[in-house]
């Protein structure tokens, strides 16, 4: 592990911090002097420390040698859905943080963990501080599925149970209940295959992982034996990405179980697309259809568990156990489709289908919430209207990640909306339409106001701390890291 | 794949130790997880002898057209060698090699294309996932240099920011 950090820091440091031949020539001369650490220095600052904040002020800090960056967040760990999103199954995915760290330790990039935008601070009081603020905190909330029985027992946001996984101290308490035999998923993007593949992966595989470890010992004793991963649309629009679905068809002690009839008509009209649907596609219709291999045919005759997606169904509605205090089923809509491709809509046939089930996940998407209401806000859409990056009718802010585009897309995904942020922002110093002319005090004129306020930032140093602590404890049981799970327990490493 | 990882990760730290055995040590020459993937292939570097011709020259041409020509060594994969040189390709290698992403996404012409080898699944599950996807893309950190490709052009394809900067008027 070591080695592979020594590694990546020497790559990563020439990687990053060469000045790009093309973007030299491109740059025009700014307003201010490029002397670093003049009090006219160009300050920007970012809220949010996931990929978004990290990539933004990456390339902002890459760009122009003047440019200092403080990154804000609220949790006092760093890398937002890098940390708590990605599966802790799929550690290379998570590989970024090598990336998101050079950045940080950059002499003109700063972190402020433990304070919250919007109150512990004002965006207002962040505008006055700095020449630009970059708004990327991402979408903290669940679409609602909107149906009765959302509420009840037994029933879970995707997020939130991908949070309680991972470590996210909001969702500590969940304590989902895994005693029932059939676990419902409605939605098939890849947070759903997450959350089917962590319900069903073998111990030996999950107790190696950072897989937080009252998780490991509450799967442990999973009774959860078939789960059921559901689309309002069929198998030619599904939203996951094949190597997910690789990974569930290989995954261990499982079986496959689909509905033959899901498939009509899908073979023939796979001939005619793109060659990443066309292999998605083949993938699922093998699984569903073919006639398996003699070493397949043993793997699924010995399976103790099962899973398969269930297309055309929509919920409408949780129904409840004979005592009413949790979900006992969940009735479904039974859909046909109107349209083909990618644009195709899910229309309801008037049929309706009960599944008996314990667990109900409803993972078709996270939601971005506004922080402060003098910020336009697209309820709608729930992202911050913005052209470009640059937030509509707000001189001065700026927006990317999912914030800016709304929440979809990976890790890459991101890096490119980031990268363009930061353009625009950048053509802005340059042109004179954000005006980097005049001195600001930068985080100087924030930390006296949180020190007002009783809030005292964890700095990146901190964070190495936690990491330290985390990584120690990791190594007693047998796992990259034992994450800790609370802000308390956070800070107290933090400040020790 | 954990498992993959880690057998990849402890090639890479003997490849490591190889080195500094040889007694060269730069920056620039230590392995990345993308070099073990090379090994995994067969193709050593440890015990290559430290002459300067045993070299393979590749071409890249970046997202502005520029054409940039540098020096690798065979058994180093093109995103090793992107790393080694410097090349400044925004955002090039954001997993470091372990395929999982689409950002070393390069672009060859037919002839090279074929020389390139068999693609397995799992790139080809990635590479599914790259902007600007063509019948002759392929990931740079699976590519492994080999003499025979001396003189080989990749094209650093345009992200998906690219395609709207260059088209957009608004401000």
């Amino acid at each position: 592990m070591n080695a592979h950090k020594i590694v990546c820091k020497s790559h990563l440091l020439k990687l990053l911090w060469t000045s790009g031949r093309s973007d030299r020539i491109k740059r025009l001369h700014g307003v201010c002097g490029r002397a670093p650490f003049s009090s006219c220095s160009p300050k920007v600052c970012i809220v949010g420390a996931g990929p978004a904040g990290f990539y933004t002020a990456q390339h902002l800090i890459k760009s122009r040698q003047d440019v200092e960056v403080d990154i804000y967040e609220r949790l006092p760990v760093p890398f937002g859905l890098v940390r708590f999103g990605v599966a802790p199954d799929h550690p290379e995915v998570k590989n970024v943080i090598n990336t998101f760290t050079q950045t940080a330790q950059h002499s003109r990039c700063s972190f402020y963990g433990n304070v919250n935008v919007g109150t512990d601070v004002s965006v207002k009081e962040l505008q006055q501080a700095y020449h630009a603020v970059v708004l990327s905190y991402g979408a903290e909330g669940n679409r609602r599925m909107g149906v009765p029985g959302e509420d009840l027992a037994g029933v879970h946001a995707a997020k939130d149970f991908v949070g309680w996984y991972n470590g996210l101290p909001d969702n500590r308490k969940l304590h989902p209940d895994l005693s029932c035999e059939t676990a419902v998923i409605l939605g098939q993007g890849n947070v759903a295959l997450d959350v089917a593949r962590i319900l069903l992966s073998p111990m030996d595989m999950l107790k190696k992982t950072d897989i937080t470890q009252p998780a490991l010992d509450l799967l442990a004793e999973s009774r959860i034996r078939r789960v059921l991963i559901v689309g309002r649309r069929g198998p030619m629009q599904i939203a996951c990405t094949i190597k997910e679905v690789r990974e569930m068809v290989n995954l261990p002690d499982t079986r496959p179980e689909m509905v033959a009839a899901d498939f009509k008509g899908i073979a023939e009209a796979v001939k005619e697309v793109p060659r990443p649907r066309k292999r998605l596609t083949e993938l699922l219709l093998k699984t569903a259809l073919d006639v398996p291999t003699e070493k397949e045919q043993e793997k699924r005759s010995k399976a103790s568990r099962v899973w398969g997606f269930r297309f055309f169904r929509s919920p409408v509605e949780v129904l409840p156990a004979p005592d009413l205090s949790r979900a006992a089923a969940i009735r479904l809509a039974v859909n046909r489709l109107e349209g083909s491709g990618e644009g195709a809509s899910a229309v309801p046939t008037g049929e309706v289908e009960d599944v008996p089930c314990g667990l109900v996940i409803s993972s078709i998407g996270y939601k971005s919430l506004p922080i402060d209401p003098l910020l336009p806000f697209d309820s709608r859409k729930a992202i911050v209207p913005n052209t470009m990056g640059r937030v509509q009718k707000t001189a001065g802010v700026y927006c990317s990640g999912w914030l800016k585009t709304g929440p979809t897309g990976v890790i890459g995904t991101t890096m490119n909306n980031s990268f363009d942020t930061a353009r625009a922002l950048l053509e802005d110093m340059d042109s004179g339409a954000l005006d980097v002319s005049s001195a600001k005090p930068g985080s100087q004129g924030v930390t006296p106001l949180l020190e007002k306020r009783g809030v005292k930032p964890v700095e990146f140093s901190d964070w190495e701390k936690i990491d330290n602590e985390e990584i120690k404890r990791g190594v007693a049981m047998g796992k990259p890291r034992e994450k800790l799970l609370s802000v308390d327990e956070m800070l107290h490493v933090a400040r020790t | 794949m954990a498992l993959v990882t880690a057998t990849r990760r402890l090639v890479h730290v003997t490849l490591r130790e190889s080195s500094r055995r040889a007694a060269v040590i730069s920056a620039a020459s230590l392995p990345t997880q993308s070099r073990a993937t090379c090994l995994q292939r067969g193709f050593t570097t440890s015990t290559q002898p430290l002459r300067s011709d045993n070299k393979v020259t590749v071409h890249f041409i970046n997202r502005d057209g520029e054409k940039i020509t540098v020096k690798g060594s065979p058994g180093d994969s093109l995103l090793d060698v992107v790393i080694d040189q410097d090349l400044d390709f925004d955002g090039f290698g954001a997993c470091e090699g372990t395929l999982a992403c689409s950002t070393c996404h390069l672009i060859f012409e037919e002839e090279v294309y074929k020389q390139l080898g068999p693609v397995t699944d799992e790139e080809m599950d990635m590479l599914d996932l790259a902007y600007g996807l063509t019948d002759t893309s392929r990931l740079g950190c699976q590519i492994c240099l080999t003499k025979s490709l001396e003189g080989m052009v990749a094209r650093v394809p345009e992200s998906v920011s690219d395609i709207r900067q260059s088209g957009d008027g608004s401000s």
